[in-house]
């Protein structure tokens, strides 16, 4: 089941493990990506802070990290077909896997109901 | 790719054709050491007259100002004046070297000073300094010296800078660079600055405020008095982007306003050639506080009992050198020659003519495209390139602008508009221009309602059809070979 946020990242549980990405609406908000910049593996990141970009030919996006926590791995695979995560934003087009800090943070997230209210709404 | 495709001069080559026939040596000859020759630079081989043909023909495909009406939005693509061109080239100028003893060139001294001093009078600042060589470079240049000026006053704390969210992208660029961090603030329904997102972070950790008066949208900063008080008030600096002078030269002084320091943009405002077809100019002016940390050298006039002369020095706190010699110098008299041509009452009919042609273009283009602030504006105005119902996007739109020989505007700019298209005429355009390109996009408009896909697979017209941007992004080939094709 995965968790949003309104500046349109998923996050998906697997233990304690987080693996986050930008959401299909955003994807085709932002068009066809052409360059994908990816935090480094061990970087501390907290709630909020730029984790990632993504580039289209339109424009340059910050991804923002979801929760705090530690990065345990990026997606190598984006660096030569950033466009995965046009076709698969929520599969193989994935961005980076956490480790959490704090597992009450993932309450503050949206579920699936209140984010899709929040995309109907643009 | 399609149409006329012009062969490269690789392909043109034929083996042993020459330039040029040298005569036979009558000196006697040595073999170039073997060391200093390759056998595999394969350089074209063509006469004189293939060379010429072939990039005079590149030359006919390219667009300027010259060649059509250029709306490009935050651009001011204007008329530069030919005049300004000879001017430049004259040789005292062109030919002077930046190593010679200030005693021989006292007349390019003056030059600069002179501007110096009007681009203080037309800013309303205390001091100017030429350096800067383009916008961005500006930009950073006054970053430093707010950061100069903090630092000065032992202050080290300060180490945000406020920017709008309808900023030019170099604004947080800048930001960064400079070791800031830039902090984004929202715009309102107006398009101005959200106020109170104003009033909410201004603490004695912002160092200073990037403002673009008239903003990204055209339209002029409403609560520009109460944005400066407020940031002044929480011991903050006060940045202009100057890119859009060109509504206000003449008009209004930004730092009469109450800015510290700005860029002007001598290649937009003051008509020195720009969009490749030369190099920029980003002088920056600051107020009284600020102007011992201009960067030097600035050019000063001293009269004494030796007589008058001008001599380059540093300010006393000066940030130090950002460019190399006097900056863009060719730039320099180019927009000397502008502004003394236009004087003050023509650099003020030049801003309204501007504002008057982009308030013309809003209204006879707000039926047919969502304008979305449609309010007065100034010397331009954005609009949705997105028809409703039909799938044509900006970009669509801006392709088929090129059928109708006209180059497109600004698109998905300011990022606060979806598929924004921003529109910018400048003062030099007359008016059977501006209606030839309102009956060009009313045409677009029609046709992408009845006609879609017309519209979404142009251009039609041009020496090649729509080129594959996301392709070129992501596999970037700098060579006009394959590299299999190469030897």
């Amino acid at each position: 089941m995965l968790k949003y946020t309104n500046d349109h990242e998923w996050l998906r549980m697997d233990g304690d493990v987080a693996t986050i990405g930008i959401t299909p609406f955003a994807q085709e908000k932002l068009g066809d990506l052409v360059f994908v910049e990816l935090p480094g593996v061990g970087m501390k990141l907290s709630k909020g802070t730029v984790a990632a970009t993504v580039e289209s030919v339109k424009a340059a996006s910050d991804v923002y990290a979801p929760v705090s926590g530690d990065v345990l791995a990026v997606n190598e695979k984006l660096t030569g077909e950033p466009g995965l995560v046009n076709a698969d934003p929520t599969g193989d087009g994935w961005l980076f896997k956490m480790k959490l800090a704090d597992v009450a943070e993932l309450d503050t997230l949206l579920d699936e109901r209140a984010y899709s209210a929040l995309t109907t709404s643009h | 790719m399609t149409g006329n495709k012009i062969p490269t001069v690789y392909e043109l080559s034929v083996p042993d054709r020459h330039g040029v026939d040298l005569p036979a040596p009558d000196v006697p000859q040595t073999a170039l050491p073997t060391e200093g020759l390759r056998a595999d630079c394969d350089l074209p081989e063509l006469s004189q007259l293939d060379v010429v043909r072939h990039y005079l023909a590149l030359s006919q495909l390219n667009f300027g100002v010259d060649s059509g009406f250029y709306p490009l939005g935050s651009c001011t693509m204007k008329f530069n004046p030919k005049v300004n061109e000879q001017i430049a080239r004259l040789p005292g100028f062109a030919e002077a070297h930046p190593l010679q003893e200030s005693e021989t060139v006292q007349g390019n001294l003056a030059l600069m000073f002179e501007l110096q001093q009007w681009l203080a009078e037309i800013g309303g600042f205390a001091g100017v300094s030429l350096q800067p060589a383009a916008g961005a470079h500006g930009e950073f240049t006054g970053l430093l010296m707010t950061r100069a000026y903090h630092h000065a006053r032992g202050d080290l704390k300060r180490t945000r800078i406020l920017i709008p969210d309808s900023a030019h992208g170099t604004n947080p660029a800048s930001t960064t660079m400079a070791g800031f961090t830039a902090v984004e603030l929202p715009s309102d329904a107006r398009g101005n600055i959200d106020l109170e997102a104003v009033r909410v972070a201004c603490d004695d950790t912002v160092a200073g405020i990037m403002i673009t008066n008239p903003n990204t949208l055209g339209l002029f900063e409403e609560h520009i008095d109460a944005v400066v008080q407020l940031v002044r008030a929480c011991g903050g600096l006060v940045y202009g982007d100057g890119a859009n002078m060109n509504a206000l030269a003449g008009i209004a002084r930004p730092g009469d306003l109450g800015f510290d320091v700005m860029h002007f943009n001598l290649h937009k405002t003051f008509s020195t050639p720009h969009g490749g077809g030369g190099p920029g100019s980003g002088p920056v002016g600051a107020s009284a506080r600020l102007k011992e940390f201009l960067p030097g050298p600035v050019v000063e006039f001293t009269r004494d009992a030796q007589g008058a002369r001008y001599d380059l020095a540093m300010p006393d706190k000066s940030i130090g050198r950002v460019a190399t010699f006097s900056g863009n110098f060719g730039m320099l008299v180019r927009a000397y020659a502008y502004i003394r041509q236009h004087g003050t009452k023509g650099l003020r009919e030049n801003s309204e003519h501007a504002v008057l042609n982009a308030n013309y273009l809003r209204v006879k283009l707000r039926d047919a495209f969502t304008v979305p602030f449609d309010r007065i504006n100034m010397h331009e105005f954005v609009c949705s390139g997105a028809i409703d119902g039909t799938g044509v996007r900006a970009l669509d739109v801006s392709k088929r602008l090129l059928d109708y020989g006209f180059h497109p505007p600004t698109n998905y700019f300011p990022l606060i508009v979806p598929e924004a298209l921003m529109i910018e005429p400048t003062e030099t355009e007359a008016k059977p221009t501006l209606d030839a390109f309102v009956a060009a996009m009313q045409a677009i408009a029609k046709e992408a309602r009845e006609n879609p896909a017309l519209v979404k697979e142009a251009p039609h017209q041009t020496p090649v059809r729509r080129l594959d941007e996301v392709k070129a992004a992501r596999e970037l080939v700098l060579t006009d070979r394959a590299k299999s094709e190469a030897p």
